[in-house]
């Protein structure tokens, strides 16, 4: 098929009709674009839960506020407020006529078995359905085939399948919350026997959809990253040779191949887990000859290459970032590439440090200890090349470039506390802390968040042809900067003082009780930082109608997104551009401009354009 | 903030220190990275701020020698770390020989502790100071974690195995006890104390209980309860192995494998008698499962190593 063939039938598929072209859209930007509103209606639920487990960490057992009964009401019992009417009428039912609100929070106070169903879902909500959804999803759709250069993913059809079977995933997960017995309590990670036995939980169907939705949402994301990796080998543009891809291309390459060979192992632990309770195996049953540690082994064998799918797609994304806004070229791209690769590989074989204190002989701790101690050397290159790349730039401190910088920062800092657990003697002392929570959050939120803002007021422009309010985005961006680590790095504190992560109430423990004040700063401040993020929900939905019309380039960027016209139509590029660059020619000798775009045929004095 | 606010629990046992002195460490080393990178960023931001529309800069790409400086200087900071760490791991991971043994079972939502001089405890914990104590630990039905934070160690409790921990108290006093690792509802209420006494504290503590037996006389009666003694006659035609001496020996198992009797092997040989056949033997034995607690699984391998004892003298 000649290429003006292809093109003319590809763009022949873009028939007309409301369906087609927003609901079962083929087009990889459409599905883009609905994984990004996907995950951001996530974000909203699994904040919110965040939120409530934060109001029951700093008000143990105190009604929720608006919706909770007044104090009044508690010591007489008389209706004051519009609330109290309805606590007391529902408590007046019998328990099967009660609605679902009275059952999780009779009177606005969480009930510990609810409690443990919102830490667990909300782990499992912005891991599955937040994260994932946007850094791969959305920016993986969206970006690969507009960067390097073709008209769509290799299989568009699958594409579509891939975010409606996401669709259904997250369906099945939100039904958890309305079945007998309330969601999955068994925290993310879902350890055996607590899991497999509803006895211990008193949870059974939530339990049962939890891995029947994660299991559905795994053949997503398998379909996702079978599409990315042969799109990114099989339909580069004439030029394009790896080593011109764009750091985000290669980050969710990388990304890509570490799903696809790490989620068929959650799946089949998974499915085992299913099949112990509804089928009476017992491969996590010790009664039965099986084993607990064995959910351990393959959850994290799978969990620790997940923290990297989670990481990598944001470092992508501040490599692209910096390079624009510092007028520079990336310090050390091949460095930066092949430390993205050796996370990946470093990835595989350092599971066992989430389990030093499950009992494993310390021959094999100390083999997962150095693995995971080598991480430091990768992570410490893309530091210090992100710094390179600042060094005697000419930077420009836009919302993407303050969002990126806020990436280099929250990492170094959740890098480096990474380190204390990586030493077993500490991570021994510290395992199962607020530590772990502060370490994880400055990863996933202060890393993978902040390139979410990054990448998203960074592309707006291309996604939807107009320019984001950028005096809002900035009040955005510090507010949040600010509420995210006076919520998260007393966190850090708390862990080292004892207090342990996945607990009720921690005033019932004594030396616990001297952390109440810290406790109740953090819950302001991620009520803060919850609030905050309605701006960057009403920036988004304003500039898509409302928002200054954008150029085709209005960063002077140099990678191929920026030559298609904005919005990109159907099939992107008018002819499939030629490649003549690496991907950051910025403030090359003998050219008029601060930018070289990949696709400009002039070459820079000094030879350099490769 | 309050008064006697402490940032983090007092050092009530020999690792304490350690654990705390490289923990201190690699707070120096992270605050001095942070610092460091947080003030280039500063630096770079003022510095290097775009000045004018035409403002061009000079296009550095890399510089090899830079990119190996900051490669190998992590490294070698981590495998500093690394084997001051592992030094730490290994020490508190090896009980000493002349450690006393206690016996912990946990369950939602408490901890059933049980000394070998048959007093048994429900959240609490007594021990002597200076002397090294090593529990062994499982768990009637899901994973606990047995955390003491003022000693700075954890070990998570498994159902059907045994994990030890071991410590050495060195300062009288109570200290929290919790379980770590989340075990579903109530988890936030399994909440104890170890009280650490001074050794004659101890030994009045002792004496001051309830008359009570030692473990391995428990044990013997379930072994005669049982019926084990029937086929476990010592005999040399009998149905079952002689168990005197067997208890930290190496058994020949049917098949040519050998293993070492410890705590698992004996709980397995009593729940899952098929699992592994000494050489010699018949695989006849009936299993015990259902008809015995965790804590009676104890009492009998308390028996054994008291056999064990008598075997070797």
């Amino acid at each position: 098929m000649s290429e003006a063939t292809a093109v003319k039938e590809h763009i022949s598929h873009e028939h007309h009709g409301f369906m087609n072209t927003y609901i079962f859209s083929l087009d990889h930007k459409m599905i883009g674009k609905q994984f990004l509103l996907l995950g951001l209606i996530m974000l909203l639920l699994g904040g919110g839960l965040a939120l409530l487990v934060r109001w029951q960490l700093a008000y143990p057992e105190q009604p929720l506020p608006l919706i909770g009964a007044s104090q009044h009401y508690l010591e007489t019992g008389e209706a004051e407020t519009a609330m109290d009417s309805y606590w007391d009428s529902e408590l007046s039912k019998t328990e099967d006529e009660q609605g679902w609100l009275v059952q999780k929070m009779p009177v606005g106070i969480i009930t510990p078995a609810f409690y443990n169903a919102l830490f667990t879902m909300h782990a499992t909500i912005m891991v599955f359905f937040v994260v994932m959804p946007i850094l791969v999803g959305a920016f993986g759709n969206y970006l690969i085939p507009l960067m390097i250069g073709t008209r769509d993913m290799a299989f568009p059809l699958l594409n579509m399948l891939s975010f409606w079977i996401a669709v259904v995933s997250g369906a099945i997960m939100l039904a958890g919350f309305f079945v007998p017995g309330g969601h999955a309590a068994t925290g993310w990670t879902g350890y055996p026997p607590l899991s497999t036995d509803p006895a211990w939980t008193g949870v059974d169907w939530g339990q049962n959809l939890w891995c029947i939705s994660l299991i559905v949402l795994g053949i997503s994301s398998l379909m996702g990253s079978i599409n990315y990796i042969t799109t990114i080998i099989n339909m580069r543009a004439p030029g394009m040779t790896y080593m011109r891809m764009p750091m985000v291309i290669w980050a969710l390459f990388i990304v890509a191949i570490l799903l696809l060979l790490a989620l068929p192992v959650l799946t089949a632990a998974l499915a085992m887990l299913v099949f112990d309770r509804l089928a009476g195996t017992t491969f996590f049953n010790p009664a039965g000859g099986g084993d607990p540690l064995l959910w351990q082994h393959l959850f994290w064998f799978f969990g620790h290459p997940e923290v990297y799918i989670l990481i990598l797609p944001g470092m992508g994304i501040t490599s692209e970032i910096l390079p624009v806004f510092s007028r520079k070229p990336i310090f050390g791209y091949k460095a930066m590439v092949l430390a993205m690769a050796s996370l990946a590989f470093l990835s595989w074989i350092v599971w066992g440090h989430h389990m030093f204190q499950s009992g494993m002989n310390p021959s094999m701790g100390m083999t997962f200890m150095i693995t995971t101690m080598v991480i430091a050397v990768p992570s410490a290159i893309k530091t210090f090349n992100w710094l390179g790349t600042l060094w005697g730039g000419s930077i420009r401190f836009t919302v993407p470039m303050l969002n990126s910088l806020a990436f280099v920062s929250m990492f170094v800092i959740g890098g480096l506390s990474g380190i204390f657990m990586a030493s077993s003697a500490v991570d021994i002392f510290i395992h199962d802390t607020y530590y772990i929570v502060a370490h994880i959050h400055y990863v996933v939120f202060g890393g993978s968040i902040f390139a979410i803002f990054a990448g998203v007021y960074y592309w707006f422009p291309k996604m939807f042809g107009r320019m984001m309010n950028e005096p809002l985005a900035k009040v955005h961006f510090w507010l949040s900067f600010i509420a995210f680590n006076c919520t998260f790095f007393p966190m850090h504190i708390l862990g080292v003082g004892g207090h342990m992560r996945r607990i009720y109430n921690p005033m019932q423990y004594e030396f616990l009780q001297q952390f109440e004040h810290m406790n109740i700063f953090i819950t302001m401040s991620a009520f803060a930082l919850g609030l905050t993020q309605l701006i960057l929900l009403f920036n988004v939905f304003h500039s898509m109608f409302r928002g200054k019309k954008a150029g085709d380039n209005p960063w002077n960027a140099n990678t191929l997104e920026w030559t298609a016209a904005t919005p990109p139509p159907h099939g992107n590029f008018d002819a499939i551009p030629t490649v003549h660059h690496a991907p950051y020619e910025y403030s090359a000798p003998g050219i008029s401009e601060d930018w070289l775009s990949q696709t400009n045929e002039l070459q820079p004095t000094n030879g350099n354009g490769h | 903030m309050d008064k006697d606010f402490v940032l983090w629990p007092e050092q009530a046992s020999t690792l304490a220190s350690r654990v705390d002195n490289i923990y201190l460490f690699l707070v120096a080393v992270s605050v001095f990275f942070t610092a460091l990178i947080f003030f280039l960023i500063y630096l770079f931001a003022v510095k290097y701020r775009r000045k004018s529309e035409d403002d061009v800069p000079k296009e550095i790409s890399g510089l090899l020698q830079l990119e190996l400086v900051w490669s190998i200087i992590p490294l070698i900071l981590v495998l500093i770390v690394f084997v001051w760490g592992a030094t730490i791991y290994f020490d508190s991971y090896t009980p000493p020989a002349d450690a006393m043994e206690i016996y912990v079972v946990g369950k939602q939502w408490m901890w059933h502790i049980q000394h070998p001089t048959g007093e048994r405890e429900i959240n609490e914990l007594h021990v002597p100071t200076g002397q090294a104590v090593k529990l062994t630990m499982t768990s009637e039905d899901v994973i606990h974690s047995f955390y003491v934070p003022a000693f700075r160690t954890k070990k998570d409790v498994v159902p059907g195995r045994y994990s030890t921990m071991w410590f050495k108290a060195i300062k009288p006093g109570e200290y929290h006890l919790f379980c770590a690792e989340y075990c579903g509802t109530k988890h936030s209420e399994m909440i104890g104390k170890v009280v650490v006494m001074t050794p004659a504290d101890y030994q009045n503590w002792l004496a001051g209980g309830p008359a009570s037996e030692p473990m391995e006389v428990t044990g013997e009666k379930k072994f005669q309860q049982l019926a084990c003694h029937t086929c476990h006659t010592d005999k040399p035609n009998a149905r079952g192995p002689s168990l005197v001496g067997v208890f930290g020996e190496s058994v020949l198992l049917k098949g040519g494998r050998s293993v070492i009797a410890d705590e698992d092997y004996i709980r397995e040989s009593i729940l899952n008698p098929k699992a592994k056949i000494t050489a010699g033997y018949q695989p006849v034995m009936p299993t015990f499962k259902g008809q015995i607690s965790e804590v009676g699984l104890l009492q009998i391998t308390a028996y054994l190593k008291s056999l064990a004892k008598e075997g070797n003298q």
